[in-house]
C-alpha cells in the first residue's frame, strides 16, 4: 500500500506513506494482542463455561452462554457446590474440599520453609564469605541451583522407597519436604538478589548500634526485603500447587492434591465433561485469581536477574 | 562452612577481639560429638533390628528423622559455642545446607543403589543385585531410545517457543493502550497447572468430535481433525499445549531484558537510518543475547522435565510417539512395578543431562562472547 501511494503522489509521498505505514502497524500490533489474548483466554472462557452446560449443549458446540445456551449448574451440582445442593452433604464435595485442603497445606506449607531456609541461606551467601572444603560461596550457590536440573523421575523412586520406610508416604509432610526442595533454588536465586540489593552500609550501621548479626537481619534486613520475599512466595506457592508427579506416585488416599484428583478423573467414568470442567475451574481459580491480583510480584519474581 | 570469614567490608572489630576460651571449644566439641556418636548408635540399633540381627529397634524409620533433626539442631548450636560469631554466621547458610543434603544428595546416592538392582514390585522374590544389567538392558531398550528422540524433538522446540515470545514481548514494549491488561492476560497460562490443562486444552478443546478447536479445523478444510492420532500431528500438539503454558515464562524475562535497554542506542540507530528490521537484528537482538540465553537455558532445564501433560493426554501414545523419557519412567513404575530398571533408567537420564547442559553452557558462554 505503502508503494503504490508513493507511485501515484509523488510530492505527498513522504507524509501519507508515513501515515499509511503508522495505521497498518498499529492494526497488526494490535490485532496481534487481540488474537493472543483470545489464544490466552479462550481454553480458561471455554472450561468455565463448559461446566454450565448440559450434554447436548457440548456435543453441539454451543459456546455463548443465555445467547446460545442456558446455563444450569449441573457441573457444580456433581461436585456438591451449586446453589442448590450447597447445604446439602455431599460425598463428592468432601472428597474435593479433603484434596483442596491438602493442595492448600502442601503448598503454603513447602513455600514458608523455603522461604524461611532460602532467605536465611541467601543472606549468608549475600553478606559473608563462606569456605567449605574447596567450596567457596559461588559454588555454594551453584550447589543450590545445581538442585533445579534433577528431573523428578530420579528422585520419585528413592523417594518412594524411603517414605515407605519413613513412614511418610501418602502423608502431607513428605509431600512439604519434596516441595520444599523443589523450589529452594529459586527462592534463594531470588533473595540473593534481593539482598545484594540492600546496601551493606545498614548492616554496618545496626552492628554500630550494637546489634548482632542476627538482630540486624531480623530488624533491619528482614524488613526491607519484604517485596522480594513475596513474589519468592507466590512464585513457590504456584509452583507447588500445580506439582503433579511426585504427588501422584507418592500419595494415595490420605494426602492426594488436587491436580492428582484431576488427572484420577480423566481415566474413570469415561469423561463426564460438565463435572469435569467444574472441578478444572476449581482447581485453577486460586491461582487465576493470584495471577490477575499478584501479577506484579510473579513478574518481579520472575525477572530477578533478567535485566542484568 | 568450616571457615567463614567476614567480608572485607563487614569486618567487625569486636569478632575479631573475640577470643573464644579453650574450654567453651572443647565443651561444644564433646557435645557436637556425643549427640553424633548417639545418632549413629540410634541408626545402627535400627538396621541392625531390621536386618533382624536384635529384637530392640523401632517400628519404622522415622525416629531416624528425627536423630537427624536434634543432630542437625546440637551442630548448628555446637558452631556457635565453638566458634562463637562466625558460627552465628555459619547458622544462616547451615538450615538449607543441610536440608538439602539430607533430601537430595542422600536419595540420589540411594538412586544409584536402586538402579543396580533387579527389582520389581509385583515379583515375589525381593530385590537383589544385579550390576551393571539394567545399564545394559537400557541399551537394547527401543522405546527408551524413542523417548530421548523425542526429548530432542521437544528441546528444539524451545527454539519456536523463544521466537513467539520475543514477537509478544516486542508487542508488549511497543507504544499501546492497555499494557496492564495485555501483560496481566498473556501471563495467565503460566499459572495454570499442566494437569488441568491437559484435560482443558487437550481433552476437551481438541477432542476429536466436537472439541471447538476440531470444529474449527473442519471448517479451516481438514476433514480429520485428529490430533493425537498420528505420531507427528501428536507431537506437535502436546508442544503446543506445553508452549501455551510456557511462553509467558519467557515473554516476561524478555520483555525485562527489553525494557532495561538503553534507548538511545536505538535511537542511534534510527537517526543512522536503519530500517526496524535493521535495528532489530544489528542492534536488539544483539543486546538482548545474554538474557536470551539465560532464558533459554532455564526453559530447557524445565523442558528436560516435561511429563505431566504427556502422562494426561496421550500416556504417551500413539506408540510411543509422544513419550517423554519422565513420562516413560513413570509408566515403567506405575504400570510395570519395575523399580530398579526404573530407577536406572532415570540415573542415565540425569548423566545425560548433565553433559547436555554443561556443554551447552560451555558453547553458550563462547558464543555470547565471541558475538558481544
Amino acid at each position: 500500500m505503502a508503494i503504490f501511494t508513493a507511485a501515484s503522489q509523488p510530492v505527498r509521498k513522504s507524509h501519507a506513506s508515513v501515515r499509511a505505514t503508522r495505521i497498518l502497524s498499529r492494526v497488526l500490533i494490535y490485532g496481534a494482542l487481540l488474537f493472543w489474548a483470545f489464544v490466552c483466554l479462550f481454553p480458561i472462557y471455554w472450561t468455565v463455561t463448559t461446566s454450565f452446560k448440559s450434554a447436548l449443549d457440548v456435543t453441539q458446540g454451543h459456546l455463548v452462554p443465555w445467547l446460545d445456551f442456558q446455563p444450569d449448574w449441573k457441573g457444580w451440582r456433581s461436585l456438591g457446590l451449586s446453589p442448590d445442593s450447597i447445604l446439602g452433604t455431599s460425598t463428592a464435595r468432601a472428597e474435593f474440599m479433603s484434596r483442596f485442603g491438602n493442595s492448600i497445606i502442601t503448598s503454603v506449607g513447602a513455600s514458608v520453609l523455603a522461604l524461611v531456609l532460602g532467605s536465611l541461606a541467601a543472606y549468608g551467601l549475600s553478606r559473608f564469605r563462606y569456605k567449605f572444603a574447596w567450596m567457596r560461596n559461588d559454588d555454594i550457590l551453584f550447589f543450590f541451583m545445581s538442585q533445579l536440573i534433577l528431573p523428578p523421575v530420579v528422585l520419585a523412586l528413592p523417594f518412594l522407597v524411603l517414605y515407605k520406610a519413613l513412614a511418610l508416604l501418602d502423608t502431607r509432610l513428605g509431600l512439604i519436604l519434596l516441595y520444599t526442595l523443589t523450589v529452594l533454588p529459586i527462592v534463594i536465586w531470588i533473595m540473593r538478589d534481593q539482598f545484594n540489593a540492600i546496601p551493606i552500609e545498614l548492616d554496618e550501621a545496626a552492628f554500630v548500634d550494637g546489634l548482632s548479626v542476627w538482630g540486624a537481619f531480623i530488624r533491619i534486613i528482614l524488613p526491607l526485603a519484604v517485596p522480594g520475599m513475596v513474589a519468592a512466595f507466590i512464585l513457590s506457592l504456584v509452583l507447588c500447587w500445580n506439582e503433579y508427579f511426585f504427588a501422584a506416585l507418592l500419595t494415595s488416599t490420605d494426602a492426594k492434591t488436587l491436580p492428582v484428583m484431576v488427572a484420577s478423573q480423566t481415566g474413570s467414568q469415561g469423561i463426564n465433561w460438565w463435572s469435569m470442567a467444574a472441578l478444572s475451574t476449581a482447581a485453577i481459580a486460586p491461582l487465576v485469581i493470584v495471577g490477575i491480583f499478584l501479577e506484579r510480584y510473579i513478574v518481579s519474581g520472575l525477572t530477578t536477574g533478567a535485566g542484568k | 562452612m568450616q571457615n567463614s570469614a567476614p567480608l572485607a567490608d563487614v569486618r567487625r572489630d569486636k569478632a575479631a577481639s573475640h577470643r573464644i576460651p579453650v574450654g567453651r571449644k572443647n565443651a561444644g566439641r564433646t557435645l557436637v560429638l556425643l549427640v553424633s556418636a548417639a545418632c549413629v548408635l540410634v541408626l545402627l540399633v535400627q538396621i541392625l533390628h531390621t536386618a533382624g540381627a536384635i529384637t530392640v529397634g523401632f517400628a519404622d524409620w522415622r525416629p531416624i528423622l528425627y536423630a537427624y533433626l536434634l543432630w542437625a539442631i546440637v551442630f548448628g548450636s555446637g558452631q556457635v559455642v565453638m566458634r562463637g560469631e562466625r558460627g552465628l554466621r555459619a547458622l544462616f547458610l547451615l538450615p538449607a545446607v543441610l536440608f538439602t543434603v539430607a533430601v537430595v544428595i542422600f536419595p540420589t546416592m540411594f538412586g544409584i543403589y536402586i538402579a543396580s538392582l533387579d527389582w520389581n514390585l509385583s515379583s515375589f522374590e525381593g530385590p537383589h543385585f544385579n550390576g551393571l544389567n539394567n545399564l545394559i538392558g537400557l541399551f537394547d531398550d527401543s522405546y527408551y531410545w524413542n523417548a530421548l528422540r523425542n526429548m530432542i524433538f521437544y528441546t528444539l522446540a524451545v527454539l519456536g517457543e523463544y521466537a513467539v515470545a520475543f514477537g509478544l514481548a516486542l508487542l508488549l514494549n511497543a507504544e499501546i493502550r492497555a499494557r496492564k491488561f495485555f501483560r496481566v492476560v498473556f501471563l495467565l497460562p503460566l499459572m495454570l497447572s499442566p494437569v488441568a490443562v491437559s484435560w482443558m486444552i487437550g481433552k476437551s478443546l481438541m477432542e476429536y468430535r466436537f472439541g471447538p478447536a476440531a470444529t474449527l479445523a473442519r471448517d479451516l478444510g481438514w476433514d480429520n481433525p485428529a490430533f493425537f492420532a498420528f505420531p507427528w500431528i501428536a507431537r506437535f500438539s502436546i508442544e503446543a499445549m506445553d508452549a501455551w503454558v510456557s511462553i509467558p515464562f519467557i515473554m516476561i524475562m524478555l520483555l525485562a531484558g527489553l525494557q532495561a535497554m538503553p534507548k538511545e542506542v536505538l535511537e542511534a540507530a534510527k537517526v543512522d537510518g536503519a530500517s526496524a528490521w535493521q535495528s532489530f537484528w544489528h542492534v536488539m537482538f544483539p543486546l538482548m543475547l545474554p538474557v536470551s540465553v539465560t532464558v533459554l537455558i532455564i526453559r530447557i532445564i524445565f523442558k528436560l522435565k516435561l511429563a505431566d501433560i504427556v502422562i494426561n493426554v496421550t500416556a504417551g501414545g500413539p506408540g510411543g510417539a509422544t513419550d517423554t523419557v519422565s513420562s516413560f519412567i513413570y509408566r515403567v513404575y506405575r504400570d510395570r512395578s519395575n523399580v530398579g530398571y526404573g530407577t536406572g533408567l532415570a540415573i542415565f537420564y540425569l548423566l545425560m543431562i548433565i553433559l547436555f547442559l554443561t556443554l551447552l553452557l560451555r558453547l553458550s558462554s563462547r558464543w555470547t562472547q565471541k558475538v558481544a
